[in-house]
């Protein structure tokens, strides 16, 4: 199945729930709302045409910058979470993707939460314990949301754009 | 956790013990690298296996969004250091997909040659440490022995023998040296002189035929070795459903049975550079195997990798005999000021661990905005809690060892 079909399939199904589509990138990709991504991922896995079985990648980005100059030109700050899928049967890929914001409620510190789908595909605990840890997504209903790969006294989310080096970490020099 | 009562090697059960956690690692040789895993165990019995990884990260991806994509090649030589051929390749390519261009066809034979070589080195050591895992050591000595006449052939291409950063964004850095002197241990090896001029890809040819001969002594040593068996087989079983939805790729995917490989495979970027070669790709079941083996146990992962040493080989083969009438230079200029267009791009290539990605990030300018590493051995660990459970303690080794994981690659 082409990436338009299986937009439209995805539209039909579920409506203003898919919230925007980009045919032009080199790996053309579907917007999905948060709320909506385990319902979106269990159709994709399960419908006989799609049967995503595998998800291949998962991870998130955060789109911030201190410049407001650049900033502009990045679009609104967020975190956006990728998926990429391929089907091992049907031998197709599609790329999904939820846009956050950087913080829910605009209160700093507080992650932005979208549902696991650690449900559908055994691999996203990990890949999904990484994004929480790296970039700072919450993960509602993972069934063990720690980090993984910095240490569990680990302050802040690394992979963000304001992430700010620690000085010193059980004082050991780190700058 | 179910206990299997049946099961005639555990005598324990009748006799309860307390609980105990036992650390295992990050020091512990047979954990290949810096792995803990934490057993929950009850007498010999481990009812669970909790992995604790970071121990060798290194933000990999936080420094790639710091770095043009030529500057980072180094740092995926880094992440799996036992093929870091391959991790160039998979990163040139991603890079190459984002800015639409096509190496030439001696870059493209050049880059089959190496990234064959290389995973013929990593399988080697992946067979060579899977016996020191099980507890046999030369098989090690052995391996170790035929992987460092690779390494010698690598030096003399690029001059690097563990982190080679040659295939590069545009094709590869040098072309083959026209004249080498032999490679001490080939030299020894094959009772030729120790200052015995040859090119190249005589070299090689000479080492492949030297080595083909060795792969049923392998055989004997460790595949049809019966404690070997014993250790391997009807263990660590992993069905088709599992390994896919655990996203195991690689040899732990098609030892359970799952016929499928990138470079026959994969996206047009990667499958065109194998375009005119003859390979197989090894899937279990296995018509050798032996009666104690089940679809997709240790035994099954092991015997993939030394069955793609064999098909390796042909494609070096093939590829030496393509290369001297290829055409193009070895490279095209990637430029370290490169801007990088406003496009997401994902490419994953079959590393000799599995299907490794990058996923790159363009943003006008040469540092790509996001940097992301797929690790195949991440995902191929992480299936080891969902495999290990219910097994014994002396099965660890040789479940986890069966995955072939480096942790360079996994932490990054």
């Amino acid at each position: 199945m082409n990436f338009q079909d299986m937009h439209s399939r995805l539209v039909s199904q579920f409506g203003g729930r898919i919230t925007g589509v980009n045919a032009e990138n080199i790996d053309p990709w579907i917007e999905v709302e948060p709320a909506a991504i385990l319902e979106v991922c269990e159709f994709l896995k399960s419908e006989s045409d799609l049967l995503f079985d595998s998800l291949n990648n998962l991870c998130a980005t955060d789109w911030f910058d201190a410049d407001p100059k650049k900033q502009a030109k990045l679009g609104e700050p967020r975190v956006e979470v990728v998926y990429h899928l391929y089907s091992f049967s049907l031998r197709h890929t599609l790329m999904l993707k939820v846009k956050l914001p950087r913080w829910q409620g605009g209160i700093a510190g507080e992650l932005p939460g979208l549902p696991t789908v650690s449900g559908v595909w055994a691999v996203a605990d990990w890949h999904e314990r990484e994004a929480f840890d790296l970039v700072g997504v919450n993960f509602i209903g993972h069934p063990d949301l720690r980090r993984i790969l910095c240490s569990e006294d680990w302050v802040g989310h690394p992979l963000r754009r304001d992430y700010e080096f620690p000085l010193e970490y059980h004082g050991i020099r780190a700058k | 956790m179910a206990l299997h009562l049946e099961d005639p090697r555990i005598v324990e059960f009748d006799v309860r013990t307390d609980e105990m956690l036992v650390n295992m690692g990050p020091q512990h040789p047979s954990t290949h690298g810096v792995l803990r895993l934490l057993l929950r165990t009850d007498g010999e019995v481990v009812s669970q296996v909790i992995p604790h990884l970071g121990y060798l990260h290194r933000s990999a991806e936080k420094i790639g969004e710091n770095l043009s994509l030529p500057q980072w090649i180094p740092y995926t030589d880094r992440m799996d250091y036992l093929a870091g051929m391959n991790m160039n390749l998979g990163l040139s390519l991603a890079a190459e997909k984002l800015m639409g261009m096509e190496v030439p066809p001696k870059a493209m034979e050049l880059r089959v040659l190496i990234g064959e070589m290389g995973r013929i080195a990593s399988h080697l050591v992946g067979m060579g440490a899977y016996g020191l895992d099980l507890g046999t050591f030369s098989p090690f000595l052995y391996a170790f022995r035929e992987r460092e006449i690779i390494l010698d052939l690598f030096e003399e291409v690029c001059g690097a023998r563990l982190t080679y950063s040659y295939i590069t964004p545009g094709g590869v850095t040098h072309d083959l040296p026209a004249k080498i002197t032999i490679p001490p241990g080939l030299a020894a090896l094959t009772g030729k002189s120790a200052n015995l001029q040859m090119s190249w890809i005589e070299a090689c040819s000479l080492f492949l035929d030297w080595l083909e001969k060795r792969i049923p002594e392998y055989h004997t040593l460790l595949t049809t070795n019966q404690i070997f068996i014993k250790r391997t087989a009807g263990l660590g079983i992993m069905d088709r459903e599992m390994a896919i939805s655990y996203g195991c790729t690689g040899p732990v995917l098609r030892g359970s049975g799952v016929d499928h490989d990138l470079r026959r495979d994969g996206e047009p970027i990667y499958t065109r550079m194998y375009s005119g070669y003859e390979f197989d790709v090894p899937v279990a079941p296995f018509a050798s195997a032996p009666p104690e083996c089940v679809l997709g146990d240790n035994w099954c992962r092991f015997y993939v990798r030394m069955m793609e040493v064999v098909q390796s080989i042909r494609l070096v083969r093939q590829a030496m005999q393509k290369y001297p009438t290829a055409g193009g230079e070895h490279r095209i200029p990637f430029k370290q000021a490169q801007k990088l267009p406003r496009k997401e791009v994902y490419l994953e290539t079959e590393c000799p661990r599995g299907q490794m990605g990058f996923y790159l990030i363009g943003n006008d300018s040469n540092l790509p905005w996001r940097a992301r590493a797929k690790s195949s051995s991440f995902c191929n660990l992480s299936v080891t809690e969902a495999l290990c459970a219910g097994c014994l303690i002396a099965d660890i080794p040789a479940i986890v060892g069966s995955l072939d994981i480096v942790m360079g690659e996994i932490d990054r």
